[in-house]
């Protein structure tokens, strides 16, 4: 019997991060796989009502650990590396968030275990379960075997949907962890704020690239009349044009929405490897040769500027 | 201060990667090989601290003789000297950062800065591993709240501020829905995110230069550390290839396929 802890997310609100329900189905997949149990983590100054919201998950069982103030790596890794051993997890998991991918080797470390990181998807089962996980901003996925008994995975949440609810109520189990003095100081968080959805989570992503000019009212004019997020290639935000939260790409957001518009985005393969997994592209680009155009469904060569608005207009009266 | 940097040699990003059918590797003919871009990143910020601060900038890379390019590039952007552990067979981050550490222990660096990720294996571990094996604080994503085409970074500004008593650094990071800013007591590691600076070119008497600066051998026996990978791949595969799209005429098209075809509007 193998236990699969999967580790939960708070936001800087205290509000679960919704990546973490991409990592539970991930999480039960795994235990399906290994035929163990799955359990839950929460930890955070806080934690009682993120574990109370994840009872109906159909977790064996849901651990607690308080006393922590904003996340800052090294008093997590204390916390969290304790409740691993404590509760003897085979694998420990986390969506490959800000956090995840911060939090996560550095645990690995301290338990001296080998990290699957952007896990995508299982071979095989029982101990001999591998994962599969992107190389070379996606060009390859390679499948790895870990041979530490711990095993730490990272999970790309666009290849697991998030979990719904299974009914039940898992037991909370409070964990006390010995948190000794951190070498870091947490100083502050500046967040970007926006009325918009979540870049990782919205049904609609519309991007702009350098052919915006850095003038992105098109672009956010045409995600707010779909309830979309909005989006950015590398070189937008490197020039500082909008905030480095908006990229997309291997070192930015993966995203997977129903719909996805590039506009004026050449289409380098880092870009690529952030969002060609959406369900429907559309590239609208001056140029007839970018790249983008290679993964586009329906590609347009347009000046953005005068293909936008229209395509704006043209959506809002069909939405009537 | 004495800044410790790393130089991984991987495969030009701009390069093709195909991977072989029998799903053993990739094809290796026509690649060509660089300094990992996040590394790049890693040196100039150490070549800038140093600038600033005083003090050297030593900056090691791990695998066969032909690493010694990247740490002379390296070398070439104007770090002091470089170390070059001599290990020509497979690895792991564990492993790596096993020997990073043991370098650290020999060095005494007051920063370790790393690329946040290799753009090869994109495990974005070794920094993290690093600083677990070493017990030191971290920032990992470094990045600035000044753009890449701003005064400060036109003057080459570093963007980790050493505090006046030397004894810390504040570095901003780039996280999920915004900047989070921290202070690491020294000796840290840091690992760099894309817009913490942009790498110089090596210039040409800095070309000239590197070719008489030292380059220590060391070995994973004589550092004493066991590099027997504890993740190895099996196989690798091309991803799910896209079915080919089509170009529209015009707006009116677009919107109509949008409609009936994807039926996503």
């Amino acid at each position: 019997m193998s236990i699969v802890l999967i580790v939960a997310e708070l936001q800087p609100s205290g509000q679960l991060r919704k990546a973490t329900l991409n990592a539970v189905t991930a999480g039960r997949q795994l235990a399906e796989k290994t035929g163990g149990e799955l359990h839950l983590a929460v930890l955070g100054a806080n934690p009682a009502p993120v574990a109370e919201e994840l009872r109906g998950f159909g977790a064996r069982a849901i651990h607690t650990v308080g006393g922590l103030s904003q996340y800052v790596a090294e008093p997590y890794t204390a916390a969290l590396s304790q409740l691993v051993q404590s509760v003897q997890a085979d694998y420990v998991g986390m969506a490959a968030t800000a956090v995840g991918r911060d939090l996560l080797p550095r645990v690995a470390g301290r338990l001296r275990a080998a990290m699957a990181s952007e896990v995508m998807g299982y071979e095989g089962s029982g101990a001999d379960v591998q994962f599969q996980r992107p190389m070379w901003a996606g060009a390859v996925i390679a499948t790895v075997k870990l041979t530490t008994a711990l095993k730490v995975l990272s999970f790309r949440g666009t290849e697991f949907p998030m979990a719904e609810p299974t009914g039940g109520a898992s037991e909370v189990k409070a964990f006390t962890a010995s948190i000794p003095a951190s070498k870091t100081a947490f100083v502050d968080f500046k967040e970007v704020k926006s009325a918009r959805p979540n870049l990782t989570e919205a049904r609609v992503v519309v991007s702009g690239g350098r052919g915006t000019k850095g003038d992105f009212k098109e672009v956010e004019a045409l995600a707010d009349l779909l309830n979309g997020a909005v989006g950015a290639s590398r070189a937008v935000v490197d020039a500082g044009w909008v905030p480095n939260d908006y990229q997309v790409g291997q070192t930015g957001k993966v995203v997977a929405p129903t719909l996805y518009v590039a506009a004026g985005i050449s289409g380098a393969i880092q870009h690529l490897a952030g969002m060609k997994g959406s369900k429907t592209i559309v590239a609208i680009n001056k140029d007839g040769d970018a790249p983008i155009f290679q993964v586009a469904d329906y590609g347009l060569v347009a000046d953005l500027f005068k293909a936008l608005p229209e395509l704006r207009e043209s959506l809002a009266k069909l939405k009537g | 201060m004495k800044i410790l940097v790393t130089a991984k040699r991987v495969e030009d990003y701009e390069s093709k990667i195909k991977v072989k059918p029998d799903g053993s590797g990739i094809f290796l003919e026509g690649l060509k090989y660089k300094i990992n871009p996040f590394d790049e990143i890693a040196v100039e910020e150490g070549l800038r601290l140093a600038a600033k601060h005083g003090g050297e900038v030593v900056v090691a890379s791990v695998g066969g003789k032909e690493v010694q390019e990247q740490l002379r590039h390296a070398l070439a952007m104007g770090a002091h000297k470089a170390v070059w552990v001599n290990h020509a067979g497979p690895l792991d981050q564990l492993g790596v950062a096993g020997l990073l550490a043991k370098v650290c222990e020999q060095e005494k660096p007051d920063m370790a800065i790393l690329g946040k990720q290799a753009v090869d294996d994109d495990q974005n571990q070794v920094g993290q591993y690093l600083a677990e094996l070493l017990g030191w604080g971290m920032a990992t994503f470094a990045s600035k709240v000044e753009s890449l085409e701003s005064d400060a970074e036109k003057a080459k500004a570093p963007g980790l501020a050493v505090s006046a008593d030397g004894k810390a650094v504040r570095v901003v990071r780039e996280v999920d829905g915004g900047l989070d800013t921290l202070d690491v007591q020294l000796p840290a590691v840091v690992t760099t995110d894309l817009r913490l600076n942009q790498p110089r070119y090596a210039s040409l008497p800095g070309i000239m230069k590197a070719k008489s600066k030292p380059i220590a051998e060391l070995t994973p026996a004589g550092l004493g550390v066991d590099v027997t990978p504890k993740l190895t791949i099996t196989k690798m595969a091309a991803p799910p290839a896209r079915k080919a799209g089509i170009k529209v005429p015009d707006v009116a098209t677009l919107v109509e396929k949008l409609k009936s075809e994807a039926k996503v509007v």
